[in-house]
């Protein structure tokens, strides 16, 4: 059957421009598969009419989940009859976004079987988005994927996919096992991850240091974020590199400091380890001269968030530093406590940010038994409107 | 019931140490220190002396299958089928032969691709779904993102900038992506209330959960004909969409009223200074498609003032930070309006609380 041909001059213009184009990956799949063929005549409409033309979601899934497939309908099936189906599939994706083209081949096959064939590579949380499946072909394409060795990830009010940086298949400043850590914490929430029970959702993120580079602090529940504890480690000679080489080590590594902790004679570099506050830049800007320590482990942060509902937060410290070694029991215990916690008292879409804003964060410690530290806030309360509790009589 | 028992559940992804390859295996957590060679490349090398290098490619989140495919064949042909992407939907292929660089680069800018995004450049812009796939999006997400990209390329390309450059879009306030700590934050906002459709809600929605879902309380439940519903106090609405998010029966999608908000400064790495939001630079500009030549003008202004006058290493915030907010919108040219200032929960923190003021 031939395919209906949309016109779409609004969209071709998107194909001008040296950036790689979205639409010349849509019409690739346009042109042999009729969902995509109807998306390209319904993005050109909405191009047209500036507004989207979607329906609101719709629960849909493969047996036994709650999570992992994402309803979507458009408004117009009469128009558009190819895509009264269109839902996301979310792919878990391996630690660090690691693939052989053998894998990734056999889920292009899949999706080529069942779907659009229209992929995001990757959805923000992190998994392979597989976009556009009716609901008959749901079921085919998970038992596909299973038994390629893939499985769905988290959607709704549950653990969503974690995710990571390359870590220490790759970095030299990864300082803990981030891809270890968070296949074991993904393959330990299985259950949690595709059944979701929790009052929202629930995102870690793992981080191999400081940089953070998969944005942990400002949109995980929990933010592992590597750091450590002992000297950075120093070649003297390479800094003298580095300056010789036009680096002006005063202005722009010293001076850019936040601990204040460097100095720096023309020949030696000096750092205080002591009031280093580990933010990573002159490491950063000398990665050849200067190393993070060899204690190493990781801050844990919880309760970052983008606005929905009650505001954005980000990630605060819960504890200070964590020294991770499989099976990370001690951490798994403390997420049990939290989301106990969370799952008894928590309001519905109330993130466990929000929920320790309307606590106290006091209160939340006393709750999951942890102790209040100093390095769990930027400075003590300015205000005495403060709960005194009753003192325990003796 | 022989079928239910035949399905595979629950086995999660795949083990990552089956998709490194030798050399990362090797030399796992034996890494050394990195440079770049040039914009797109580096090599990483290893305290046993050997040496992995990487292209890196920007890459469209929206790919077929059929580009999934031809960067395998690049992969099979270049770094034995082993590839990986970044969090901003970058590809990246690594492999230990210095000389497959020049013909590596060559056969991803052949398929159409650039190399880059390293170091002091913009790297690709993290994004949603928009009009693609998205009930809620008051605004496209890959087609701004596309003319964005158009206009900065050189700034992918090359690492000619003082420090990095991050830009995120999210198409709705729900924010799918973490926009809100950005160097420059593209976020889709509507500006109308909900229109409440009494007739189907009381048979799609729950009244209360309705009512709670309000940040600011601007939902109240409401009879009308007998029938039960919610009305909106407009005046207390801040368009967020979290009651049509519980609710389809307050949409408040319009293509008048819909548009971008453009936001600044933010950060989520700790280099130097804290993490930290993005804040506030043009409340509101309307959606242009397809190319939205007010965005990306008003993005190339706050990138050139930035380019031209920060200090090494200075991220936009810090920058801003610097030399205070006055002189940044002087400089933009773009105007402060009354929505600039915060109303929301502790809105007083961010007023200018002292005489250090520049002149």
């Amino acid at each position: 059957m031939a395919l209906k041909e949309h016109k779409t001059p609004l969209l071709d213009e998107l194909e001008k421009g040296e950036w790689p184009s979205f639409v010349t990956e849509i019409k690739n799949c346009a042109s042999k598969n009729e969902m995509s063929n109807d998306l390209l005549g319904l993005l050109e409409k909405s191009y047209r009419e500036r507004i989207g033309f979607w329906k609101h979601g719709g629960i849909v899934g493969v047996m036994g989940y709650g999570g992992g497939v994402i309803g979507r309908y458009t408004q117009l099936p009469e128009e558009y009859p190819n895509i009264e189906h269109f839902h996301t599939m979310r792919v878990n994706q391996p630690s660090g976004w690691l693939y052989t083209s053998d894998a990734l081949r056999k889920l292009c096959d899949i999706w080529e079987k069942h779907g659009s064939g229209l992929t995001n590579m990757h959805g923000s949380t992190g998994d392979i988005v597989f976009l556009g499946c009716t609901t008959d072909d749901l079921e085919p394409t998970f038992a596909d994927l299973t038994e390629a060795g893939f499985d769905l990830g988290g959607s709704g009010s549950d653990v969503r996919t974690p995710s990571c940086c390359i870590g220490p298949a790759r970095c030299e400043w990864a300082c803990y096992d981030t891809l270890a850590v968070t296949y074991d914490f993904t393959m330990h929430y299985q259950d949690e991850l595709h059944r979701p029970a929790f009052p929202y959702k629930w995102k870690f993120k793992m981080s191999g240091c400081p940089n953070d580079c998969v944005a942990s602090v400002a949109r995980a529940d929990i933010s592992i974020i590597g750091t450590w504890q002992d000297d950075i480690r120093i070649d003297q000679d390479s800094v003298g590199e580095y300056s010789d080489n036009g680096l002006d080590i005063l202005r722009d590594v010293i001076m850019n400091c936040p601990g204040k902790c460097m100095e720096w004679d023309g020949k030696t570099l000096e750092i205080d380890n002591k009031t280093c506050r580990h933010c990573m830049h002159c490491i950063n800007a000398m990665p050849k001269a200067l190393r993070p320590g060899t204690d190493t482990g990781a801050v844990v942060l919880i309760g970052s968030k983008a606005p929905i509902v009650e505001g954005a937060i980000i990630s605060s410290v819960l504890v200070p530093f964590w020294k991770p070694e499989p099976p990370y029991d001690d951490l798994k215990d403390l997420m049990d406590e939290i989301i106990d916690l969370w799952c008894e008292e928590g309001k519905a879409r109330e993130r466990i940010g929000e929920f320790i804003q309307r606590v106290g964060m006091g209160n939340f410690l006393d709750a999951i038994g942890l102790e209040p530290e100093p390095a769990m806030v930027a400075y003590p309360r300015d205000n005495p409107y403060v709960f005194y509790e009753d003192a325990e009589e003796e | 019931m022989a079928d239910t028992q035949k399905r595979i559940t629950d086995i999660g992804p795949p083990d990552y140490k089956d998709f490194m390859s030798p050399a990362m295996k090797a030399n796992y957590g034996k890494w050394k220190y990195h440079e770049i060679i040039r914009p797109g490349v580096m090599v990483h090398v290893s305290e046993t002396g050997d040496k992995l290098f990487t292209v890196r490619a920007g890459g469209s989140r929206l790919m077929s299958i059929d580009k999934i495919r031809q960067f395998c064949d690049i992969a099979d042909k270049f770094c034995d089928g082993y590839f990986r992407f970044t969090s901003r939907h970058n590809i990246e292929f690594m492999f230990t032969d210095e000389s497959n660089i020049d013909p590596l680069i060559k056969a991803i800018n052949d398929l159409g691709h650039p190399v880059g995004g390293t170091g002091n450049s913009i790297s690709s812009i993290v994004h949603t779904q928009g009009w693609v796939h998205c009930h809620s999006a008051a605004t496209d997400a890959s087609g701004v993102v596309k003319a964005v990209m158009d206009d900065l390329i050189d700034h992918f390309k090359n690492m000619d900038l003082p420090g990095k450059l991050r830009i995120a879009l999210a198409c709705c306030l729900n924010m799918c992506g973490a926009v809100h700590c950005s160097d420059i934050a593209i976020l889709g906002i509507h500006t109308k209330a909900p229109i409440v459709d009494n007739d189907t809600l009381p048979k799609m929605c729950e009244i209360p959960t309705v009512v709670a879902s309000c940040p600011t309380a601007a939902i109240r439940p409401s009879t009308e004909d007998g029938k039960p519903g919610v009305e909106v106090i407009e005046e207390n609405c801040m368009f967020c969409a979290n009651c049509y998010t519980v609710c389809p029966s307050m949409p408040l999608n319009n293509a008048d009223t819909d548009g971008i908000s453009l936001w600044v400064g933010g950060k989520v790495s700790n280099a130097r200074t804290e993490p930290t939001f993005s804040k506030l630079a043009v409340p509101f500009i309307p959606n242009n498609p397809p190319r939205w030549p007010e965005v990306t003008d008003t993005i190339r202004t706050m990138v050139e003032v930035w380019a031209q006058n920060a200090r090494k290493f200075e991220r936009m915030g810090e920058f801003i930070d610097r030399i205070g907010w006055p002189r940044f919108f002087e400089m933009t040219g773009i105007e402060f309006q009354k929505e600039h200032i915060d109303d929301f929960k502790y809105a007083g923190l961010s007023f200018k609380r002292s005489a250090h003021l520049s002149y």
